[in-house]
């Protein structure tokens, strides 16, 4: 018997394939909307995390200025004592990394690119949690000498070297010429969009000397050790530095003191409510789709009531015009989420090339949205048949 | 009662009585019905509009309950029947024609034929042979791969007809076989009706209201109002 009526529900399906098609579509565009922007989202969130964690999670920047954001035109500068201040009254912290900053065209042979040249410590690279692709960072000696060597980003060594190795050859920044020793591995854009590889790192002391000609400090960059917090950390360095630059007690700070893991919340807490979103979104797509189901499940169903009244009065069992019809919505059901799961697959690696985000196999998703297609895909596929194969033969035969 | 008599009649109703609706509403279709039908007999139920002719028919067909009486089958009560064996009973002994055809749409004559031999589990060679063989015997060979909308009136008839008999059940009912189709084509499926009556043996039990399909019947049975009226032979047939 379930042989036969398997050959039943598919010579159905093969019928009346114009509502076979719609059937599916329905299944097909909930499913693969609901799966693709879950994914995508997914994607999106796991590039922040992973800009977040390339930028250090808990890292305190400190910069002159009220405002967060680029220092502001005027505003007292570190110095170079600011740094050693915090980090010998200070407990808790992995690095402090003192560091001044200044756009520079540098040169090599015919190539030349506009970038950031950044001074700093030996413990810029901890703080700002930078690895090496190639080559060695400065030590404290050549840091002290101010010595003119350079680490530089990916994104620099791709305009002046294309692909070769840079590590011992020698660039030129303005009117001074440096030796790379080192390639930092690519960490891609900031959380802020910026890209980080587009850098040159320099001892504090030469940067100081040959590029900005002074002795101001920018930026401190302070990473605090795991499991301290950063909030104390913060608190305990912005009331340092109003010691230290003498404001008082009513006045404003003239520094800000930026926390990356409050960053890190933020933007990951806004990512987490893009995704929401999507699947908001997508499971209203879903809900069509569910909707648009029904509705040709419903539609069809006077003609498929004669049906079962034909299939009735020519012998058919109940239970086998049920098993029939059960069959064809499992059937369609199935095949419209299984096209909806490799449709969105597709969509999502399509779509994470273009939008430059990892592909994130997520199996919930497809697990959940195939789940509820084929749900309704069932219970709109059966109840009506349930309930015209009740009628007694003459009555599904003459409904209208 | 004679439910227990040696060899049963084919059908036997006693004192069938059909009511729809209820209260105020209900309408009394068929107030107490009694006949006989004997195998291999050809039965013309005729009568006007709302006299309970096809209600008759649906209830000989198990298309239908009636609301009170008897109906026996070979001797066995249908409407004490549960509705699987109702089902059962119009797989292996009834075949239907309605006056609508009743094919199932999109699907090939071949599939509309094979189908009640589908339901009986039959395999697929036999299926086909039988369905063919079937299709042959009303003249439509050739034509099996044809859905309904692609045949006329009278071809889909005899698609109806072949998919009816060709369980090679033991009564034919036919509710308006010609109803919908012009005087001639009526008269081609009268003749198909009557010549797998008489050379088959098919008991044929048809509703019309035309009394020049009725006189292809070896007996007419007339309805007014619920009611058995007249009761006679044929003589012309």
């Amino acid at each position: 018997m379930l042989w036969n009526t398997l050959l039943l529900a598919l010579r159905a399906i093969r019928r009346n394939l114009l509502r076979s098609f719609l059937t599916i579509l329905g299944i097909v565009i909930g499913v693969s909307a609901v799966i693709t922007m879950v994914t995508i989202g997914n994607g999106a969130t796991r590039v922040v995390q992973d800009q977040i964690a390339s930028m250090g999670s808990n890292l305190l920047i400190v910069r002159p200025g009220q405002r967060l954001g680029p220092t502001s035109v005027g505003a007292q500068s570190f110095k170079l004592s600011d740094a050693a201040a915090v980090e010998a009254q200070m407990s808790g912290l992995e690095a402090v990394a003192p560091t001044a900053t200044k756009s520079a065209n540098v040169v090599h042979m015919a190539e030349n690119w506009s970038t950031t040249v950044t001074g700093s410590t030996t413990a810029y690279f901890r703080a700002g949690n930078w690895r090496l692709a190639a080559g060695r960072v400065f030590n404290d000696a050549e840091e002290r000498a101010g010595k003119s060597v350079c680490v530089i980003g990916e994104t620099v060594r791709r305009e002046l070297f294309g692909s070769r190795n840079p590590v011992g050859d020698a660039i030129r920044i303005k009117q001074f010429a440096c030796e790379v020793i080192g390639l930092l591995a690519s960490k891609g854009q900031s959380a802020m969009g910026r890209d980080q590889d587009d850098t040159i790192i320099m001892p504090l002391r030469t940067v100081q000397r040959r590029l900005t000609g002074t002795q101001d400090v920018n930026t401190l960059m302070i990473s605090v050790q795991d499991g301290v917090s950063t909030e104390k950390a913060k608190n305990q360095i912005t009331l340092l530095m109003r010691e230290r630059r003498k404001i008082a007690a009513n006045e404003d700070d003239n520094f800000n003191v930026m926390d990356t893991k409050q960053i890190a919340e933020t933007l990951t807490g806004t990512t987490r409510v893009m995704t929401t979103l999507l699947g908001a979104v997508a499971a209203v797509s879903l809900l069509v789709g569910g909707i648009g189901i029904m509705n040709i499940m419903l539609v069809s169903v006077t003609e498929r009531t004669r049906e079962i009244g034909i299939r009735l009065a020519i012998g058919a069992l109940e239970r086998e015009v049920l098993l029939q019809f059960l069959i064809e919505a499992v059937v369609l059901a199935a095949l419209g989420g299984l096209l909806g799961i490799i449709l969105a697959t597709a969509a999502s690696i399509g779509l994470a090339q273009v939008m430059q985000v990892p592909y994130l196999f997520n199996p919930g998703i497809n697990a959940l949205s195939f789940l509820f297609s084929a749900v309704i895909g069932v219970i709109f596929g059966y109840v009506p048949a349930h309930r015209a194969a009740r009628l007694d033969p003459i009555d599904a035969l003459r409904h209208e | 009662m004679t439910g227990v008599a040696p060899h049963p009649a084919l059908i036997e109703v006693a004192s069938v009585t059909k009511t729809y609706g209820q209260g105020q509403a209900a309408f009394q279709a068929l107030s107490g019905i009694d006949f006989v039908i004997e195998e291999g007999e050809f039965v013309a139920v005729m009568g006007p509009s709302g006299s309970g002719k096809s209600t008759v028919m649906n209830i000989l067909g198990c298309l239908d309950t009636p609301s009170s009486g008897a109906y026996l089958f070979r001797g066995v009560r249908v409407e004490q029947l549960s509705r699987n064996q109702r089902a059962l009973l119009r797989r292996h002994y009834l075949g239907f024609v309605f006056q609508g055809f009743n094919l199932l749409a999109r699907t090939s004559a071949l599939e509309n034929v094979e189908l009640p031999l589908l339901y009986r589990g039959e395999p697929a060679a036999a299926r086909h042979a039988a369905a063919r063989a079937m299709l042959e015997a009303v003249g439509l060979k050739g034509w099996e791969t044809h859905t309904p909308a692609e045949l006329s009136g009278g071809q889909q008839q005899r698609v109806a007809i072949a998919r009816a008999i060709v369980t090679r059940p033991s009564v034919l009912l036919a509710d308006e076989p010609t109803g919908n189709l012009d005087s001639q084509t009526s008269r081609e499926i009268m003749e198909l009706i009557s010549t797998l009556n008489r050379e088959r043996g098919i008991t044929v039990l048809m509703v019309t209201h035309e009394a020049d399909m009725a006189r292809y019947a070896k007996r007419i049975i007339h309805f007014v109002d619920g009611r058995v009226d007249t009761d006679s032979r044929n003589e012309a047939a």
